[in-house]
């Protein structure tokens, strides 16, 4: 993963919601590969609405690029709303877990301390490996596992991508949504219309 | 019960389609087949490659305003026709191209002739959709119409697996025209407007961009008034030629690279700038840190990606221009800009004497390539479907080529694909049989396509086709003298005699080389029933002149005289 210090762009967090329907994450992707943009992160999971899924991604990129890649996608026709944020309008997670050796865990008095410190928690345990989660931002979730590597040392290190959700009252979504269900009522008339 | 490909075909006339572009092969067999039965409602033309079919679908598109269908195989078959959805993706044409597909328990094991269509496609099109079922036909075929005509057109890929070919289903049609994640057309919001025309009636020189989104949205006669009513000068993007008439007062011609010079001068001079169903394309803008800075802009247009994509905009007119255009006018005061249109007049005669004159009315040397051009739209009333190819034939054609009526001109625009004149003049053809379709090409572009002389041949289409024949790749070439010092390289071409190839295809033909035979050449192609090849052997090293340099400012225009 590149420095993120080094870089002068801003880290954005594009939500998306969409129909489940298959292909759609390529027709994502593509829209940052034609641009060069790296997704740093990536999360897809159902959303709260039926039948929709909700993609997060996190990029660098300068507003300018970022509102026009997010026009682009939500211009897709299996897009329902794209929109991005930066993480001040946002509360966000991630979620990582840590392996590490039982038997250095026993003979270390120090893990107690750092599980208490970044307020981790064991998941499993058993004759060969401790594993750890610790959900946080990405620094605090770092910052854990630097500490292992230096103390204890990490058998394996896994992060998911970022989940978020904006500080605002609801979903933008639901909003926008019962809106087109109003057009839809008031262009209806007897026609079959089907999805 | 019915099969999957009878249920297709059936599919496709609920749409309204009653013509076909299209070459069978190893998984469209069945779709053939039932074709066969059906061959009363739909007229399939059989191109000569899949590419041409493609191409094909979009000139039937541009001149008729509907759907173009084109039909193939998987593989090699689906992957031929690229170049067309690609083309038609950028420059916003509504078709549907429909590829036979291997088995789906086949799919993904690299079977024969099996090709990601989906995934390669995806890129270019508003949408994809892999059937595998028989019972998806009618919804998939629905909301493919729905999708490539509604909002900004565009293409459509349906990639049909072999099994749901054959597989049987009891067809019911149902017409899509609601799909809750696409919104075609987007609100209108009611101060937006107010601004816009508060900003133009408060303007003292108000300067209009007329891009294809009115053609394509139908609002000509609403674009006319709109200029009307307030006396707005205006100039056409290439693909936006033919929304107003040639000799519409208001119309002062093409904008861009080759444009005309009245035009792309007062871009920089106007103090609001009025962009209607167009995308500000670099070969239109030139420069963008020096384009139109002085001016307010107002965007219209259906697409929200495309306002202030390259060019920041002061007013926002997100909807449908056949809408947006007379609300707008509505607020409009009558206006009389004599002054500010006059002021386009030194403009044309600079360009007049530099340019115009020389090329449309010389009197000794070679046949130039605009005198052609010129004496081809006079014979044909200037009131033919102008097809034209991609390089120096194209931009002089759509510079002297006239018209009189919307939906005249079919020209590859954002793609610049070469060959795609001779499969888009055969379907410009097919529909608009009554009118005459003058198709004209150069040297390079016709050996891309040549091969659809065949279906030229085979379904009796009367094009006629003018190939200025410079023995150059004659865009490229002007390039290499402008910038790259004269170095000729990859761009001389030997060729062959045009006049027996069309003679080997059944097609009458004629060359040209001295002047004094020209506009009896050009009586003989026009009076001829069929298809002609009228070959005119015209300068070498013709330059299309005005030109804006890629990548400079707007203003900075050669005209040959440096």
């Amino acid at each position: 993963m590149e420095d993120r210090s080094m870089t002068t762009k801003k880290l954005y967090t594009v939500i998306i919601f969409s129909e489940n329907t298959v292909g759609l994450l390529n027709q994502i992707t593509i829209i940052f590969t034609r641009r060069q943009l790296n997704i740093e992160t990536l999360s897809v999971s159902p959303s709260a609405l039926p039948g929709i899924h909700k993609f997060t991604i996190t990029t660098f990129a300068d507003e300018d690029m970022i509102d026009k890649v997010v026009k682009q996608i939500d211009k897709r026709v299996d897009i329902l709303k794209a929109y991005y944020n930066t993480d001040e309008d946002l509360v966000f997670q991630e979620i990582a877990l840590y392996k590490l050796s039982t038997e250095l865990f026993i003979k270390m008095g120090t893990v107690e301390e750092l599980i208490r410190k970044y307020n981790a928690r064991i998941l499993e345990m058993n004759e060969t490996c401790v594993v750890l989660e610790k959900s946080g931002h990405y620094e605090e979730t770092q910052a854990l596992f630097r500490e292992l590597s230096e103390t204890i040392g990490v058998l394996q290190f896994i992060r998911s991508g970022r989940v978020a959700i904006t500080k605002s009252r609801v979903e933008r979504l639901s909003d926008m949504l019962a809106e087109m269900e109003r057009k839809l009522e008031r262009r209806r008339n007897g026609n079959p219309i089907n999805g | 019960m019915i099969t999957g490909s009878e249920a297709l075909l059936r599919a496709l006339i609920d749409e309204g389609v009653d013509t076909i572009f299209g070459y069978p092969g190893g998984q469209a067999i069945p779709i053939y087949d039932s074709l066969y039965d059906y061959r009363d409602k739909l007229r399939h033309i059989l191109v000569r490659h899949e590419q041409g079919a493609t191409h094909a679908a979009q000139g039937y598109a541009r001149v008729s305003g509907k759907v173009g269908v084109t039909l193939v195989t998987s593989g090699p078959g689906a992957t031929n026709t690229i170049t067309g959805i690609a083309d038609a993706m950028i420059d916003s044409t509504p078709i549907v191209v429909i590829a036979g597909q291997v088995p789906s328990p086949l799919l993904g094991t690299d079977a024969f002739q099996e090709i990601d269509v989906i995934g390669i496609t995806q890129p270019i099109t508003k949408w994809a959709y892999q059937i595998r079922k028989p019972e998806e036909i009618a919804w998939a075929v629905s909301r493919a119409f729905y999708i490539a005509s509604t909002g900004r057109p565009g293409p459509v890929v349906l990639d049909f697996a072999k099994d749901a070919q054959v597989g049987m289903v009891d067809y019911q049609y149902k017409k899509v025209d609601y799909i809750r994640s696409y919104q075609p057309e987007p609100d209108i919001k009611p101060e937006r407007i107010r601004d816009a025309a508060a900003l133009i009636n408060a303007a003292q020189k108000p300067f209009c961009l007329v891009g294809q989104g009115v053609i394509l949205g139908e609002a000509e006669e609403e674009m006319k008034a709109f200029l009307q009513k307030n006396d707005i000068p205006a100039g056409c993007t290439t693909l936006g030629l033919s929304a107003l008439p040639s000799d519409f007062p208001l119309n002062k011609g093409m904008l861009g690279m080759h444009g005309n010079v009245g035009p792309n001068r007062k871009t920089n001079e106007c103090d609001v700038l009025i962009a209607v169903g167009m995308r500000f394309d670099d070969r239109v803008t030139g420069d963008l840190a020096t384009y139109a800075k002085q001016a307010k802009i107002i965007h219209l247009d259906i697409d929200n990606s495309e306002i202030g994509k390259n060019v920041p905009v002061d007013v926002k007119v997100l909807g449908d221009a056949k809408q947006t255009l007379p609300m707008i006018t509505s607020l409009l005061e009558k206006r009389k800009r004599p002054e500010w249109n006059a002021e386009f007049d030194p403009d044309a005669a600079e360009e007049y004497t530099k340019v115009i004159e020389k090329e449309l009315y010389p009197t000794s040397g070679y046949l130039k390539m605009g005198e052609v051009i010129r004496q081809v739209s006079e014979a044909t009333d200037n009131d033919a479907v102008l097809v034209t190819d991609v390089g120096q034939n194209q931009m002089m054609a759509v510079r002297y080529f006239k018209h009189k009526q919307t939906r005249s001109v079919v020209t590859s625009g954002g793609l610049g694909t070469m060959g795609f004149g001779l499969p888009a003049a055969i379907g410009a053809k097919v529909g608009a049989p009554e009118r005459t379709v003058c198709f004209f090409t150069g040297d390079g572009g016709l050996q891309m396509t040549l091969q659809e002389l065949g279906t030229i041949m085979q379904e009796k289409l009367d094009v006629k086709i003018i190939l200025l024949n410079n023995n150059f790749l004659g865009m490229v070439r002007q390039w290499q003298e402008l910038f790259f010092h004269k170095r000729y390289s990859a761009t001389e071409m030997e060729n062959p005699d045009f006049v027996q190839i069309a003679k080997a295809y059944g097609i009458a033909s004629r060359e040209v080389q001295r002047r004094d035979e020209l506009a009896d050449a050009i009586r003989e192609m026009v009076s001829h029933k069929g298809p002609y090849l009228l070959v005119a052997d015209v300068e070498e090293e013709g330059t299309v002149y005005p030109m804006t340099p890629a990548g400079a400012t707007v203003t900075t225009i050669l005209m040959g005289d440096e």
